[in-house]
């Protein structure tokens, strides 16, 4: 829509009118001027009568012989010799469909009957014509000197001034814009960046997760996950043909690792089973981002003095699971990790809070959960308002001491850790049902044009 | 995480009270536990299988219950009931168990032959005497054996479970294995005898027991187990004789657990006969711990005595110490995932209820660092879209053709990582560039007004030998545009701009020029290779009609793909 179209020019006003009047169809002209097909069969038969084939030879015979008949000016006699023959019944006739269309014909269509008139509309004689007309008078700005109006305002009329006299077409406002010719940023990307944002505004700083493909070492063993454990099983883990191992491992914490899960030590009764180096080397897609935590914990500890951290990442991780509408083989983990003495499951719960806090989240509670690398373990529920009732909103748990005190943590240093996935937030954000349409290539292109800004606490 | 189904009245009898769906929904999430689902048989078979196929079905109400993993003391009714009602403090103490001699004498024995190390190698038993069961402790007695199966013995490959009518049979029980023809016995519901080796081949088409044949198929013996006038008990895993099967008259039960991992082994022996009987041999194993730790580490100061009574409320029979400070906690034997003073903690943790908790706030100081590569792909994201590119998302995992044969490229040219396991084509292997993503984008996008521009800042991985793992990822900025004419100034101007962003001025040694180059994947002539500092970091060029059509396109594409991490 042209917004310089025209509104309310007020050089003349006009006003619609309509009127109706009844007008002869082409066959009703035809019967005005030379009779109704009923009169012209009946004047066309000779006093000796004609034969009925003859008759109906004539262009207007069909139509006017079942008239004639029905008015009993002709019979027919079936059995005359030489074949059924036409005769006049009476001497004279009155046409009065020709009459009629007469008197519509001089414009004197008002003195027949309604009934009449619609009679013979039904023959397709006569038909009701509506003729449109407009009233024009003066309008409020009446000139009888032409001046054409400017759309738009241009440099010419700025340089001279001539803008001062010109009339401009008023606006359309009503219409939309011209969208602007511009590159759009991914909804999960811009929701990455506002969560990215969260933990920098709460002093956490980011770990390199930019490694993929993990040995089941670091993703599972030094996690005390144990080698049977389902997770590491095929159906729920890509592993790699390759390259298919990992070729290299700090030997003398493997060692640890190897006993506290076969034989225990730390406190613990270990899993007591045969531990295999095999398994530990086998390479896998990460199955979560822990496995960098890991990594990052063990290189901690390698440190002279223990100094506390919070780390954070939003990466991709992988799953070889059963895909479903919320469920791809591959999303984006976002976890916050704290090492410092001292901590408590008091702590994890009071960070969990602000976390969610700056999400727009401040109902909480917290359920007792199962994971192998935490204890206690707790899934994290948040009241929706929408829905009317708890749902998970994420996992955190206090990390084992067979974990931390292998890779040589000092004792008293406790590491809380929670994580959830950016893909669900992302999709209740932007009210997306199908997970397909957010990630990947069957994206929806004109959804991510649309997309608004994400402020995730509004 | 397993699911329980339990018959609601039969629970709520059990518990000697009835509660609201709602009130036994908020028990269940203090317990850790969740109620799943509320059912009955009906609803679920006319779910499953329509209307007129549940005609008839029970509709006692079901409780769908969701198990902790690790709880397999809770796989059953009447564990959930014990747990729940220790939890509630309506038993004063936890349940303890003991072991008994029968009364007539001599313990059961059951020996186990050097032979079963080639295939099965332990296995662990024990006798209920004098059990009285009802069609529910029946059910439910099978249901758990199944949970177990399921969960921790890991669908039989660590331990399978065989139970049998004490009363048909008759000790010492010898474990050991045997070439399969050499097995002969009348399995459970069959009416004749047959081999291993006739069995193996009766159950290839039983659509419960196949699932368990390949643990022991390829073995050159399979594991049997004889009573002392050779009738066979059973072929663990895969079945029991017929001869001993128990049934709702029978009296004394004799489990036998076999399996390749011995602590397994244990816990399911365990768990059978302390859910199924007052008698139990294993002792009972003594922690002890100081209230103090728990106070520290859950973050609440209650007394000794109170954090006593909340272990005790969650089966931990605790007794505070002489010197006031120590708890002694006696762990049952149903609680096997109680290794470390850590999971008493969590236990008094749950009693206390983590919703009591004060959060509180740690005092820990610590700058916040962006990782430098992140860093660098937060600001070149923006500034490409201002550019007019849009972002795109796509897989980093995808299937060989995508990354080889549609880029007109060889699989061993590409330094792909492959994966092992992949359920279809589409996760053979890592992306090894991003542009086959940004051209499917393309394809599914296609009714959308024209051109099109695109471009994504992620991952690919490639092998690397100078890694741990063997592979690296590697950050890399990948740009399409898509029109009815090529527009190869549209990517150079692109490329100009990233040029511009990041600092490098045209220009041969210090800055950046590109020059001519061959790759399959563009159009002859229309291909340039990118350097800066004097490096190659990518290329640009109008992508070859071969590859167009291969993606499923039909206009003229240019591309630029570059590395990032040189300008960190």
């Amino acid at each position: 829509m042209d917004e310089a179209g025209c509104g309310g020019c007020q050089v003349i006003s006009a006003e619609q009118r309509s009127s109706k009047h009844w007008e002869l169809t082409g066959e009703g002209c035809e019967i005005a001027e030379q009779g109704s097909h009923e009169a012209r069969v009946f004047s066309s038969i000779p006093d000796e009568g004609m034969p009925q084939g003859q008759l109906m030879k004539l262009a207007f015979g069909k139509v006017g012989f079942s008239k004639a008949m029905s008015n009993k000016w002709i019979r027919l006699d079936k059995g005359h010799e030489g074949g059924p023959r036409v005769f006049r019944t009476v001497e004279n006739i009155e046409d009065s469909v020709r009459d009629k269309l007469l008197v519509v014909q001089k414009g004197q269509s008002s003195q027949l009957e309604e009934k009449e008139k619609s009679e013979l509309k039904k023959r397709k004689l006569l038909s009701e014509v509506t003729v449109k007309s407009y009233w024009i008078t003066k309008g409020s700005l009446f000139s009888t000197t032409i001046t054409k109006q400017e759309t738009e305002l241009t440099p010419e009329m700025i340089a001279s001034g001539s803008w001062k006299e010109k009339k401009f077409k008023p606006y359309n406002f009503e219409a939309m814009g011209v969208a602007p010719d511009c590159g759009h940023l991914h909804p999960l990307m811009k929701v990455r960046t506002q969560f990215r944002q969260i933990f920098l505004e709460m002093g956490f700083t980011e770990m390199p997760t930019n490694n993929f493909i993990e040995s089941s070492f670091w993703n599972f063993d030094s996690l005390f996950q144990p080698q049977q454990h389902p997770a590491r099983d095929q159906h729920d883990t890509f592993f790699l043909s390759d390259p298919a191992q990992a070729h290299e491992f700090p030997l003398d914490y493997l060692e640890r690792v190897r006993k506290v899960h076969s034989e225990g030590g730390f406190g613990s009764q270990g899993y007591k089973y045969d531990w295999k180096i095999e398994e530990a080397q086998k390479n896998i897609l990460r199955t979560h981002t822990t496995a960098v935590s890991a990594r990052m914990l063990y290189k901690l500890a390698q440190k002279e003095k223990f100094t506390p951290v919070k780390y954070f990442s939003i990466d991709r991780v992988f799953r070889n699971e059963t895909l479903d509408a919320t469920h791809l083989a591959e999303f984006h983990q976002i976890e916050g990790v704290v090492a410092d003495y001292g901590l408590t499951l008091g702590d994890l719960m009071g960070i969990l809070h602000q976390f969610f806090t700056k999400l727009g989240i401040t109902k909480l509670r917290f359920k007792p959960a199962y994971n192998p690398y935490t204890e206690p373990s707790m899934e994290v529920f948040s009241y929706h308002e929408g829905l009317k009732k708890w749902v998970e909103v994420g996992n955190s748990g206090v990390f084992r001491p067979e974990m931390l005190l292998p890779m040589g943590l000092p004792e008293g240093v406790t590491v809380i850790a929670w994580g959830l996935s950016l893909e669900r937030p992302t999709m209740i954000k932007y009210g997306i049902n199908n997970i397909r349409e957010l990630v990947g290539h069957k994206v929806n292109l004109q959804m991510v044009y649309d997309s608004p800004v994400c402020r995730l606490d509004a | 995480m397993p699911t329980v189904s339990v018959k609601r009245d039969l629970l709520f009898h059990a518990l000697g009270r009835t509660y609201s769906d709602e009130e036994f929904d908020e028990l269940c999430f203090e317990f850790g536990l969740e109620l799943d689902e509320i059912t009955s048989e009906k609803d679920i078979i006319s779910r499953e299988q329509g209307d007129t196929k549940a005609e008839g079905a029970s509709d006692v109400i079901l409780y769908k219950i969701d198990v902790p993993a690790n709880r397999y003391d809770l796989l059953c009714l009447e564990g959930l009931v014990r747990g729940l009602q220790v939890f509630k403090e309506k038993y004063v103490l936890s349940p303890r168990y003991r072991r008994v001699s029968p009364t007539s004498g001599e313990p059961q024995r059951l020996v186990i032959t050097e032979e079963t190390a080639a295939v099965r190698p332990h296995a662990v038993a024990a006798v209920l005497r004098n059990i009285t069961f009802t069609q529910e402790r029946y059910d439910s007695f099978i249901e758990l054996q199944e949970k177990l199966h399921q969960n921790v013995c890991r669908k039989r490959t660590l331990v399978a479970i065989g139970t049998h009518d004490l009363d048909t049979i008759s000790g010492p029980f010898t474990y050991t294995a045997k070439p399969p023809d050499d097995i002969r016995f009348t399995p459970l519901n069959q009416a004749q005898e047959y081999t291993a080796t006739e069995l193996m081949n009766l159950y290839k088409t039983d659509s419960h027991l196949r699932h368990y044949l390949h643990i022991i198929e390829d073995k050159p013996v399979y594991p049997v187990i004889y009573d002392s006038n050779g009738i066979v008990l059973s072929m663990p895993p895969i079945i029991n004789g017929d001869h001993s099967k128990i049934s709702l008259n029978t009296k004394n039960v004799f489990i036998e657990c076999t399996a390749t991992d011995l602590t397994k082994a244990k816990i399911v022996l365990d768990m059978m006969v302390t859910m199924f009987c007052e008698y139990c041999e294993e002792p009972f194993t003594k922690e002890t711990l100081s209230g103090d730790f728990i106070n520290r580490k859950v973050g609440i100061s209650e007394s000794t005595e109170r954090i006593a009574q909340l272990l005790t409320k969650m089966c931990l029979r605790s007794e505070v110490m002489s010197d006031g400070e120590q708890i002694e906690v006696e762990i049952p034997p149903t609680r096997s995932d109680v290794i470390h003073a850590c999971d008493i903690m969590e236990d008094a943790a749950m009693a206390y209820g983590f919703n009591n908790i004060i959060r509180t706030t740690p005092r820990t100081y610590t700058v916040a660092n962006q990782l430098p590569l992140n860093k660098l792909t937060e600001l070149l994201r923006q500034d490409l879209a201002a550019a007019g590119f849009t972002e795109a998302l796509t897989f980093a995992l995808c299937s060989q053709e995508d990354i080889a044969d549609k880029l007109l490229k060889n699989i061993s040219d590409t330094r792909a990582c492959h994966i092992a396991n992949p359920k279809t084509a589409e996760f053979q292997v890592a992306r090894t560039t991003l542009l086959p993503g940004l051209l499917k984008t393309l394809a599914a996008n296609r009714k959308m007004p024209l051109p099109l521009r695109l471009f994504e800042i992620s991952d690919v991985v490639l092998k690397d030998e100078t890694k741990d793992v063997g592979a690296k990822n590697n950050r890399r900025l990948c740009a399409v545009y898509y029109n009815k004419s090529p527009g190869f100034e549209v990517i150079h101007g692109l490329m100009d701009r990233v040029m511009q962003l990041l600092e490098v001025k045209p220009g041969r040694d210090e800055g950046y020029h590109i020059q001519a180059a061959q790759d399959s994947s563009f159009f002859p002539g229309r291909c340039a290779e990118i350097f800066a500092h004097g490096k190659s970091i990518g290329r640009l060029g109008v992508l070859h009609p071969d590859v167009i059509s291969r993606f499923e396109l039909t206009m003229p594409c240019s591309a630029l793909d570059i590395d990032i991490e040189p300008f960190l």
